[in-house]
């Protein structure tokens, strides 16, 4: 009744499409959360006037499509000849992009702890540097830990725009598969469910965490 | 440090082009968007109907609208509807997949501006003889739609990013594609796109202020 030319070797050639997209993700998530923590205090720290500039440059990554900026970063790289390789670029652009959320996250965090809490650390002769450490850090966690989720579902589904620079991620496989087996329906399915697969679990943990941790006290 | 020349020139003769790729974009977002919140409303209203079917559909649509890529469901409008026969031009397979978007992550916003009005109006609507529909489109549709018109604005922003992705299946008509098209002609890839941009850039500003003013006035009480 329905007979497919997908073969096994097929749905390896996707799930190493999905390992190149899982791959990137993490790179950049890891690498752009550690950006938007440092921007996020930072914009925190220098208040709105002076951290002004940063604020433009962390704007821009938002309100410019990424295929844009992933081609501009191509671009970039092969005027400064550094001689990046495609899943460098990608993964450099991505994280900058993340970085971009992550500040946004961050500084809420920060803003949702009462100022009472931290200059009661503060008068208790806490430092700056334990007052984040041991106040601040636990208590912005709780209330950015489900945006930050959402935020690295965003990515690794952004992430299908690397397919772009030539770099062989879920999409791009499925598209490769599609144009060889002519049943795009089918294959463009499978790579939905791959997709699905990845991140619903992540979203559903995202909820549930939202309604464990969301203020009842 | 590098022996790039860039032209500018070559972008700025381009700019009439690449401008009016821009208003086919913002046309797609707005059309998209418009697209999107009816179908947002529908699937409200089946989530809110209690029925298990129209229920079942409407988080079906949410879920898979939340959790693949954008581009994945344009790819779905494009190839996949081949499959059935359909064979959609760049354009519309573009609208329909970013509608497609748009409407479940409205839906999902609709959802949680629904949380925030009480359920004793809904009732007491009712009770004053008004049918569920009535209830619903005078009483809570008008509040849902103000809580959720930020979130909407955020929504029609990205709309406008999506559409840039309408140049992967082959639009050429739009912002992105003008763009890649002038660069597949001249390869000067970094001042067009960065030309472009630029264009979005503004665009998105354009939309935000026009939102806050609006809402500045509409929302005033």
């Amino acid at each position: 009744m329905f007979n497919t030319a997908l073969t096994w070797s097929d749905l390896v050639f996707l799930a190493q499409g999905a390992g190149m997209t899982l791959t990137v993700t993490a790179v950049s998530v890891a690498a752009g959360t550690v950006l938007g923590i440092i921007f996020g205090v930072l914009r925190f720290q220098l208040g709105p006037y002076w951290s002004a500039p940063l604020t433009f440059i962390l704007d821009l990554f938002r309100s410019v499509p990424l295929l844009i900026q992933l081609v501009l970063g191509n671009a970039a790289q092969s005027i400064f000849k550094l001689g990046w390789a495609p899943f460098t670029t990608s993964c450099v652009v991505l994280s900058l992009y993340t970085a971009a959320y992550c500040t946004e996250i961050v500084r809420g965090g920060i803003g949702a702890v009462p100022v009472t809490t931290r200059r009661a650390a503060r008068s208790l002769g806490m430092t700056w540097w334990q007052d984040m450490r041991y106040i601040v850090f636990p208590l912005a966690t709780r209330v950015s830990l489900p945006s930050w989720i959402g935020l690295t579902l965003g990515v690794m589904k952004d992430s299908a725009l690397v397919l772009w620079l030539g770099l062989i991620e879920l999409l791009r496989a499925s598209q490769i598969l599609v144009t060889r087996l002519q049943e795009p329906l089918f294959i463009l399915l499978i790579c939905g469910a791959f997709y699905f697969i990845i991140s619903f679990p992540v979203a559903r943990l995202g909820g549930y965490l939202e309604k464990r941790w969301s203020p009842n006290d | 440090m590098f022996s790039y020349t860039f032209h500018w020139n070559q972008a700025f003769k381009a700019l009439p082009q690449m401008l009016d790729g821009a208003l086919v974009t913002l046309q797609i977002a707005i059309l998209s968007m418009v697209i999107g919140m009816a179908c947002a409303i529908a699937l409200t209203l089946f989530r809110l109907s209690g029925n298990r079917v129209l229920g079942g559909f409407a988080t079906a649509w949410v879920e898979v609208a939340r959790n693949t890529p954008a581009l994945f469901q344009i790819y779905m409008a494009h190839f996949g509807l081949g499959n059935f026969g359909i064979h959609l031009s760049p354009y519309t397979a573009l609208l329909v997949g970013i509608a497609f978007n748009n409407a479940g992550y409205l839906a999902e916003n609709f959802r949680g501006a629904l949380k925030a009005i009480p359920e004793t109006q809904t009732r007491s609507a009712r009770s004053l003889g008004m049918t569920p529909m009535q209830a619903f489109r005078y009483i809570v549709m008008p509040q849902m739609l103000r809580i959720a018109f930020l979130p909407a604005t955020n929504q029609m922003v990205w709309a406008i990013l999506m559409t840039s992705l309408g140049v992967t299946v082959g639009m050429n008509t739009d912002l992105a594609g003008v763009t890649q098209e002038l660069n597949a002609r001249s390869f000067r890839t970094f001042e067009f796109f960065a030309l472009a941009a630029v264009i979005y850039y503004v665009i998105a500003k354009i939309v935000t202020m026009a939102a806050r003013l609006f809402a500045a006035r509409m929302f005033r009480y």
